[in-house]
């Protein structure tokens, strides 16, 4: 039995001063109820990710407070966590219910408030991604495990930091396009090596910000995703994979076992090969993270990641355009709804919906998420 | 860090106390209960030497709260002679003279405090070995 | 007395300020400053260094050389005068940090700079009332000094680590025997809560250092009925490098003997470790059956005099990280980062 996205919606990313936590998500999910054209009485289900509303605005048992405030009394909610990559694996929760036979129709949001909270607060607050004992406890950063990832990269591969700068310079260029994203301005390769260190060899324009934002899809099984809509938006594959949480117990320091094995089996399950793969979203938190990405989900081989963002493989007028939304850097990371956020963008690609953005004859998009260092991954495939 | 988390895991933070697997001789560190190679749940204690090469590393300039006073201190993963991979500062040397692949050996250092009132965490830092 | 030194261990901090840099920040005569305390350089820690983590790599240089179970340490004792908690003991984390806990009697000591001798006089009893078979005494200071403050230029990072048990054909030297002369005299004090010390200038001559170690010496010598001509090599306190030499003139002995014990002028004073690391320099040379004296002055006032003999157990037991090796690693720093890493000046 299929599952297809029937509806999509997602707010301005960004440092949404006026708009808190409960506005945000309510707003992604009108927009979405609207575009699937769907009486919300007939939602049956809620699934949500949010990586840290505890640490971020001090609320937790958000699974009660989202189906509250979306109006859908006594409706099962729940909440996914698996840090950067809830936002997909709520995706996959409701994905796997709806296969199951359980329900015919779900919500699935994503949404992170991040800037009610200091930035060292907010950074600290994103650094429980990682393993708090082995990793937090001596000093590193989310932006330091990335760096030292990039370090290795470039010692074993020749990566070097202009190719880094290339796929922020790339995103931003694609973000520009995006009215929703977070950075709608170009930056250029010297911008990003002139901006100041953050974590060697990683500097502040190779770091995805800090926002505030929702995005939500409507999920719904074959039979009655036919009778909303022409152009449901099946998907064709899910997979995810979970790795050591420290960075140090990995196999290996210049790849994420997560999204090999995720992909893999979202591959097999498609019955697709990577060459198949029109258009994609992948996790940039940082610029090495799509460099690795685009090598791990066998879209070139390994340690070639660099040399194919500088070829232009993965520009907007590329054989393969990743990060059409702006990514991770340019239309911003809230944390628990990037997942979402990417499914929007891909729905919205195959659906020709994409505006400036959009890229021609797309019919199978990927989406990728991360949690973490690389302690999760989920990765999802979809066509029209 | 509270401190009964502190506390608890004081033998491994002081003193390189690892695991070692009883049935596949596997040695981690930290120490944990179960073997991810054989999957089985009987470990021995092991206290590891302290001697590793760097696997790679980063300087650090944008500091988390209560470390923004060390900044720029550099941070790297070990590889520790007996196999089992750690992240660690490494101290008593130029950031710029750090490479993959140097020799390093443990040292007792302060990694952090709780405030000036507070709590005093201390633990292993490298340093190069020469 | 059948008590001898199992093993023995320093460690000296990195980095290095020079006088004339102190000198050049408060508008002094640096060529003065050198000449009259004889000093060049002084140790300072690292941010990350403190009294708890300079007594554990001495300590574990100690244990290198006796090669004993740390788990056979059954007291320790800690001196100094900048424990990092007023209230939690130096001992005790010192003692888990090389594996001695948890069956072991420890305790942090103080009396200014002879805080680290006292509790190598009670490891010295506790082994030879056969109480227990190896004690661990320290003596190490990260030293405050107030800003533009003559002490600043010697107020130095330092200690040293004596692991002492029954004297045998293993242990590199014996004691022949201690003696301590103290009274109340308030030449150097730091009251409760307050950053700094504060000393009566000249008062810290006379009546303080050389009263103490002349009589110490003297009452020592009396005691096991030996002269100045029985010993080879001699380690005094070391607040400069002029009050050692001239205690030793009030003592009638040659000045030669302190040669390779008298740091100061290099490393700066090390407080509670000063003596004890002085000791060590010595101990790195001397031959078998060579006989030391070490007295150690602490303000307040206390001197503990030893009388120390060399075995033959010391050659092959010498291990690579002896005082040179310290005296060796040096970076040079400036003032400001002096101040940051001495916690003189910090973040909001």
């Amino acid at each position: 039995m299929r599952v297809a996205i029937i509806g999509v919606g997602m707010t301005k990313f960004g440092e949404v001063w006026d708009k808190s936590y409960r506005q945000l998500f309510v707003e992604a999910g009108i927009e979405a109820i609207k575009d699937a054209g769907i009486d919300p009485n007939d939602i049956e289900a809620i699934y949500g990710g949010s990586m840290t509303p505890g640490q971020f605005i001090n609320q937790e048992h958000v699974a009660s407070l989202v189906a509250d405030q979306a109006g859908l009394e006594n409706i099962p909610a729940v909440r996914v966590e698996a840090a950067c990559a809830s936002g997909s694996l709520a995706l996959r929760q409701a994905y796997l219910a709806i296969k199951a036979g359980e329900y015919d129709l779900v919500l699935v949001g994503g949404v992170e408030k991040m800037t009610d909270i200091l930035t060292p607060q907010a950074v600290g607050a994103l650094a429980s991604a990682a393993d708090q004992e082995w990793e937090g406890f001596y000093g590193v950063t989310f932006p330091g495990l990335y760096a030292m990832m990039a370090r290795r990269h470039m010692y074993e591969y020749g990566t070097t930091e202009e190719q880094l700068a290339m796929v922020a310079v790339k995103n931003h260029h694609n973000g520009a396009k995006n009215p929703k994203a977070q950075f709608r301005f170009e930056i250029t390769v010297d911008q990003v090596l002139n901006s100041p260190m953050v974590a060697e060899p990683l500097k502040l324009l190779d770091c995805s910000p800090i926002t505030d934002g929702a995005a939500a899809v409507i999920l719904a099984n074959e039979k009655t995703a036919k009778e909303y809509t022409d152009t449901p938006i099946w998907i064709l594959g899910s997979g995810h994979a979970t790795d050591t949480i420290a960075l140090h117990d990995r196999k290996s320091l210049t790849r994420l076992d997560a999204t090999i094995i995720a992909a893999k089996q979202a591959y097999k399950q498609a019955k697709i090969k990577p060459k198949d793969v029109d258009i994609a979203e992948v996790h940039d938190c940082f610029t090495i993270a799509e460099i690795m990405a685009i090598e791990d989900l066998g879209f070139v081989g390994k340690g070639e990641g660099g040399k194919a963002v500088e070829e232009g493989m993965t520009s907007l007028n590329g054989e393969l355009p990743v990060n059409t939304s702006g990514g991770l850097k340019a239309c911003g990371h809230p944390v628990g709804a990037t997942g979402v956020k990417q499914v929007v963008e891909i729905a919205l690609q195959l659906r020709n919906e994409a505006g400036k953005r959009q890229v021609k004859d797309v019919e199978i998009g990927l989406t990728h998420n991360v949690g973490g260092s690389g302690g999760t991954a989920v990765v999802h495939i979809f066509s029209m | 860090m509270s401190v009964p988390r502190f506390w608890r895991g004081i033998p491994a933070r002081y003193r390189l106390i690892g695991s070692k697997c009883k049935n596949c001789n596997e040695v981690y560190y930290p120490p944990r209960k179960v073997c991810p190679k054989c999957k089985k749940a009987r470990m021995d204690e092991v206290k590891l030497k302290g001697r590793g090469k760097i696997e790679t590393y980063t300087v650090i300039h944008v500091a988390p709260e209560g470390f923004e006073e060390q900044v720029p201190y550099v941070v790297a993963i070990v590889r520790l002679e007996e196999g089992p991979c750690l992240t660690t500062q490494i101290v008593d040397c130029e950031p710029e003279d750090i490479y993959i692949g140097m020799p390093v050996e443990a040292c007792f250092r302060r990694i952090n405090e709780d405030g000036e009132a507070g709590v005093i965490y201390y633990g292993l830092k490298f340093r190069p070995t020469e | 007395m059948s008590v001898g030194i199992a093993g023995y261990g320093v460690y000296i901090p990195k980095y290095r300020i020079k006088a004339e840099e102190i000198a050049r920040v408060w508008g002094a005569d640096a060529e003065n400053i050198k000449k009259s305390l004889g000093i060049k350089e002084k140790a300072v820690a690292a941010r990350d260094e403190d009294t708890i983590t300079i007594a554990v790599e001495a300590s574990k240089n100690a244990l290198e050389m006796a090669k004993i179970n740390p788990k056979d340490i059954r007291a320790i004792y800690v001196g100094s005068e900048s424990h990092p908690y007023a209230v939690k003991p130096t001992a005790a984390t010192l003692a888990e940090a090389i594996g001695a806990t948890p069956e072991l009697t420890a305790a942090d000591y103080e009396f200014a700079c002879k805080a680290g001798t006292a509790g190598l006089q009670n490891c010295i009893a506790l082994v030879e009332s056969n109480m227990i078979k190896y004690g661990l005494a320290c003596g190490a200071d990260t030293a405050q000094a107030s800003p533009g403050d003559a002490l600043e230029y010697t107020a130095a990072c330092g200690g040293a680590a004596y692991i002492v048990g029954r004297k045998s054909d293993d242990t590199v030297a014996y004691f022949e025997g201690t003696f301590s002369y103290t009274t109340d005299t308030p030449d150097f004090w730091r009251r409760e809560g307050q950053a700094y010390p504060r000393h009566g200038g000249r008062f810290t001559g006379g009546p303080a250092y050389f009263k103490h170690i002349v009589n110490a010496a003297t009452g020592l010598m009396k005691k096991l009925g030996l002269s100045v001509n029985d010993f080879d090599y001699v380690v005094f306190h070391q607040p400069n490098a002029k009050f050692p030499l001239r205690a030793a003139k009030m003592l009638g002995i040659d000045a030669g003997k302190l040669k390779a014990g008298l740091l100061v002028s290099e490393t700066g004073n090390f407080y509670s470790g000063s003596s004890l690391v002085g000791l060590a320099a010595i101990l790195d040379v001397a031959e078998p059956n060579s006989r030391i004296l070490c007295v150690s002055y602490g303000s307040g006032a206390g001197s503990d005099a030893f009388s120390i003999v060399v075995q033959d157990a010391i050659e092959e037991k010498r291990i690579e990280r002896n005082v040179a090796y310290y005296l060796k690693r040096k970076v040079y720093i400036d003032y400001t980062t002096y101040l940051k890493l001495r916690r003189i000046v910090k973040g909001g």
